[in-house]
């Protein structure tokens, strides 16, 4: 212990000594070790960003479409027949346990106005489920429910960007507007969702009930019929479980003999989302990589002074082994100094790193995220880095023969 | 008196490359405990070589030697460390302290290596450094120091573990004659006051003169070995007194 202590303060003595050479050796580990933090940071915070604008689609979700349809040898996309009925969503619910909520859903684009200001958006026309499915509060007033649904009524929830296009300052609750001519009654307000994965405003839509949107608004052709629905799974463990069950239930509801092909389509959302965490995933790994390589080039310059400090002090060394030092107590020596030296150059480097970090979130705006773990791991890998590169030259000095080193000059 | 160093038939060849060079070519003698011996000789006479194996820093290719009944032969790197540690001090013609560390950090230096405690290496270096006459001067650093200064700090570093043995090798070569003077008493007073053994190499007759038995080494044999009559007359004139 006293022996270990004592090889701790000759090493900072050592390093103290060519303080120039020391820092600049520590550089190449500060530089690797900061970088390391900042592109952690950058790459769990874009991470973060992403999981985030998944979790505002909806977790766990199920989006199944009614199937397509063929006209006179033209092909339209799926949802253009609508198979589906709200007959089927409650079916789903009742028969499949592990489906959480269903909300049928039907759509489309309409003109609204109010007073003299008017907006074409997308009217969903869809069940109260709709909001604990996409985890989509209201900033004000009330969601509707199921007598809204039983009754058709005519009530609405805005979407955030409506509200400013369409009311300006005035508070909207309870005033009406009209809907391809049709009078609602705007019950509340939705909670603001931002941005989809792909750049659309969420936050441009009207909600009504399901059956007001069949009867009133663009149901003349398919009573009853729904063009989609949005499933939530009860866990993300159930949601294959779930899309089978579906699949199984739906050919039976509507009659699919098995060499025939489904008139619904079922899309997984888990899909969508391991896709995008993925390619984060990626990004940080090849951040990390390059961040590993500068930590590693840092690593061969404390190798580099090593071994220059080793010849240099090749008399000193030959003192210490005559006048007893064994060769494990100057290989400690010499380890003791490159760990010193590259784990004062991890320690600096996390605190350049973070300051890096905040600096650069603060002019791009790029959302950041700092890790204890990768923090700590930084540190831990410089400390081994030093170990690693310190080891040859140490070994090197231990070696080295008493009597030569005494004679060099 | 008892024995210290046994020497038999010692051989040492250095193979340069395809050349072998005999160092040493049967070197046999014994030293008693309280001996201050000057090994003389012309340079490659051999004493150098000598002198490392005597402090455990070089095997020999034959013969044997014993230090208190200790055989170098077959022990390791470590082993030898330790012996060195323990039972050997040595001064060199160029001092080799180390720079940029206090005058009584040097002296600590094999205490480190012993496993001593801090509070036992100040005490103990304190003391071989008031052995040498440098009280006061605990902390100052090499380049702050005279040679002669320096010199006695090494000789402190050389006395602080107690050793058996105190091997110089040339501790003179480097200091005018004043100085070398003022090293030759030191060594005179701790071998006669401390009783502590020195062996000592040197060219310089003057030198020699100080010790009380002269070993003359040419080609890697022992040529000549007889007390010093001058220092041993001086040794009993003082304690006749």
């Amino acid at each position: 212990m006293t022996r270990l202590l004592a090889s701790f303060r000759i090493a900072l003595r050592a390093l103290m000594v060519n303080k120039m050479r020391s820092t600049l050796t520590m550089l190449g580990i500060i530089i690797g070790v900061g970088a390391v933090i900042a592109m952690v940071a950058v790459g769990s915070g874009a991470k973060k960003q992403i999981a985030e604008q998944i979790a505002s689609m909806g977790s766990n979700m199920l989006i199944v479409l009614s199937g397509s349809s063929t006209s006179g040898g033209l092909r339209f996309g799926s949802g253009t027949v609508p198979t589906l009925t709200a007959d089927d969503a409650k079916a789903m619910l009742s028969e499949i346990p592990s489906i959480k909520h269903v909300a049928p859903s039907l759509s489309g684009v309409a003109q609204v106005v109010f007073g003299n200001q008017n907006w074409s958006t997308i009217v969903n026309g869809t069940t109260p489920e709709i909001l604990e499915i996409r985890d989509w509060p209201l900033s004000s007033g009330r969601p509707f429910t199921q007598p809204d649904i039983d009754g058709a009524t005519k009530v609405c929830l805005l979407g955030k960007t409506i509200v400013d296009i369409l009311f300006g300052g005035i508070d909207p609750i309870d005033q009406v507007i009209r809907i391809k001519n049709v009078p609602f009654t705007v019950i509340g307000v939705l909670a603001p969702k931002g941005q989809s994965t792909r750049g659309q405003d969420q936050d441009d839509t009207i909600i009504i009930p399901l059956t007001t949107a069949q009867k009133r608004l663009f149901g003349m052709q398919f009573p009853g019929m729904v063009r989609m629905m949005l499933v939530q799974a009860r866990g993300p463990e159930v949601m294959q479980e779930v899309e089978n069950q579906m699949n199984d239930l739906l050919r039976q509801r509507h009659r699919i003999q098995p060499n025939q092909d489904n008139d619904f389509t079922v899309r997984n959302l888990t899909e969508i989302m391991s896709t995008a965490e993925q390619s984060a995933r990626v990004m940080s790994l090849l951040l990390g990589a390059i961040a590993s390589i500068s930590l590693i080039v840092g690593g061969i310059g404390i190798m580099n002074i090593m071994l220059v400090s080793v010849t240099e002090r090749t008399r000193e060394i030959g003192i210490r082994m005559a006048v007893g030092a064994k060769g494990r107590d100057i290989l400690l020596q010499f380890l003791i100094e490159s760990l010193v030296l590259s784990l004062i150059g991890g320690t600096v480097g996390i605190g350049i790193g973070v300051a890096g970090t905040l600096v650069l979130s603060s002019f791009t705006q790029w959302p950041i995220l700092f890790s204890i773990n990768a923090i700590l791991l930084a540190f831990l890998f410089s400390g081994s880095v030093g170990v690693f590169f310190g080891f040859y030259p140490a070994r090197k000095a231990s070696m080295l023969n008493p009597i030569e080193a005494l004679r060099y000059e | 008196m008892d024995l210290l160093i046994q020497v038999d038939d010692l051989v040492k060849v250095y193979s340069l490359g395809e050349v072998e060079v005999q160092a040493l070519r049967g070197v046999s003698l014994s030293i008693q405990h309280g001996e201050f011996v000057a090994i003389m000789g012309a340079s490659g006479s051999g004493k150098s070589t000598f002198m490392n194996i005597l402090g455990f820093l070089d095997q020999p290719t034959s013969g044997q030697y014993l230090l208190e009944g200790i055989n170098g032969e077959n022990l390791s790197r470590d082993e030898l460390a330790e012996i060195r540690n323990r039972k050997i001090g040595f001064v060199f013609q160029g001092f080799n302290l180390l720079s940029r560390t206090a005058a009584i950090e040097n002296v600590e230096l094999p205490l480190i290596y012993a496993g001593a405690s801090a509070s036992k290496r100040k005490e103990m270096a304190e003391k071989a450094l008031s052995a040498v006459r440098l009280k006061g001067r605990e902390h100052h650093h090499p380049n702050q120091l005279s040679g002669g200064e320096q010199q006695r700090v090494a000789i402190a570093r050389a006395l602080v573990n107690e050793p058996s043995i105190l091997l110089a090798d040339e501790p003179t070569g480097n200091l005018d004659t004043k100085t070398s003077e003022e090293i030759m008493r030191i060594f005179q007073r701790l071998n006669q006051e401390l009783k502590i053994t020195i062996i000592m190499i040197t060219h310089e007759s003057d030198i020699a003169s100080f010790s009380k038995r002269i070993i003359l080494f040419r080609d890697g044999k022992v040529v000549e070995d007889r007390n010093n009559s001058r220092q041993a007359l001086a040794v009993r004139e003082r304690e006749n007194q």
